[in-house]
């Protein structure tokens, strides 16, 4: 993992902003409420014509060019997403043909909001035999709510884009020093989209769920790499709640100002939130270090990567 | 306190506010707790009773109401 750089990171949102307003009446709410529930103010909606792979071709593109790295120069892609319009083929192969690396292995996982960091710590594990590995996280969660008044819980949190992030094993502006991952299938029911219909969550189980297994797992990786939380310059998190997000702060006894926070204009946008988030702090400048990315989705899969 | 005193006691202090459950009522629907505060309630649950509570009893279910929560206890004797 000690050959694990961070290259640089690349975001994709589609045109196209739905606010709290506009899906409040459908879904027979207040567009207060949404904002008390869920911080999320705003949420980007793909147009039809758009696709998983698009979305994700665009994020890739978009870091390359800011990481200054052509397209050539990848020799692996990993590509998460929940919400792929097919079983298979998934959206990795298109990813990659979308950026002209046809030959380039291209792999899928079909991990939902934790698979960005998924990727990115298997990305860190496998540099070394791979000199240049795109991770991706793309999603269309817009096509998996559905805007009856019964499904409101769920369909006022989810938002469409994709983020991306080139780990490369020569050079980078931070190294992935350590990460932990972990799942527990006892929970496979709690947040799932099936075959049809809109996606089911019960939101208590997932919040307690996550309360309890994202800051200890920080912790954990805090500890075994001799760090105290407050020495983390910036927390970068899968951008599901802005109360989950705060109370996970309060958890960690870490000011809640040490938290990247988009989720208000972008909503839930399930694996490509921690990838957004990143590409979008990485735009304010020289990126400050140790950096820490964590993550909780389906699964359950959850943990955190180490950056600095 | 016995122990029933002491878990309403727990969620008052979790709910920061007055409340006042009966056994059976659901703290939940009664808006009594949220997703977030019945987490505090576990933590304080943990600390206060001296138990473990693994994750895999992390289920609204099992602490919606002060007598789920007495025969949660109950069963970790």
């Amino acid at each position: 993992m000690s050959q694990a750089h961070l290259r640089g990171f690349g975001r994709y949102v589609p045109e196209r902003v739905v606010t709290n307003a506009e899906i409040a009446s459908q879904l027979d709410c207040d567009p207060a409420w949404i904002v008390q529930m869920s911080g999320i103010h705003e949420r980007r909606w793909a147009d039809p014509s758009e696709t998983v792979a698009s979305l994700g071709m665009r994020a890739a593109h978009d870091c390359l060019a800011r990481a200054g790295v052509g397209a050539r120069e990848v020799d692996l892609i990993l590509v998460a997403s929940g919400s792929a319009e097919r079983r298979f083929p998934g959206p990795a192969a298109a990813v990659g043909a979308g950026l002209d690396l046809a030959g380039v292995p291209a792999i899928d996982l079909p991990l939902a909001s934790a698979g960005s960091l998924f990727g990115m710590a298997l990305a860190a594990r496998l540099c070394g035999g791979y000199r240049n590995i795109l991770v991706v996280g793309a999603e269309i969660m817009s096509r998996a709510i559905s805007l009856e008044p019964a499904c409101r819980d769920t369909a006022i949190l989810f938002g469409d884009g994709a983020g991306a992030c080139l780990v490369g094993s020569e050079t980078g502006f931070a190294r992935i020093t350590d990460a932990l991952l972990g799942s527990d299938g006892g929970f496979s029911d709690a947040l799932r989209l099936e075959l049809s219909g809109p996606i089911q969550m019960n939101g208590q189980a997932v919040i307690m769920q996550a309360l309890r297994k994202v800051p200890r797992a920080i912790t954990e990786l805090l500890e075994r790499n001799r760090k105290q939380a407050a020495q983390i310059a910036v927390y970068l998190m899968h951008q599901a709640n802005r109360n989950l997000i705060t109370r996970t702060a309060k958890s960690l006894g870490v000011p809640e100002e040490k938290f990247f926070l988009n989720v208000d204009r972008y909503g839930n946008t399930s694996s490509a939130s921690l990838l957004i988030a990143a590409a979008e702090w990485w735009d304010g400048g020289p990126a400050r270090s140790p950096m820490l990315f964590a993550a909780f989705g389906a699964g359950f899969h959850w943990g955190a990567v180490l950056a600095e | 306190m016995d122990q029933r005193s002491k878990i309403v006691a727990i969620i008052r202090q979790v709910a920061g506010q007055p409340v006042d459950p009966s056994p059976e009522q659901s703290l939940f629907e009664s808006g009594m707790l949220d997703s977030f505060t019945l987490t505090d309630l576990v933590l304080e649950l943990e600390k206060q009773f001296s138990i473990r509570i693994p994750d895999s009893d992390m289920t609204p279910r099992r602490f919606d109401s002060v007598a789920r929560i007495e025969n949660y206890l109950a069963g970790r004797k």
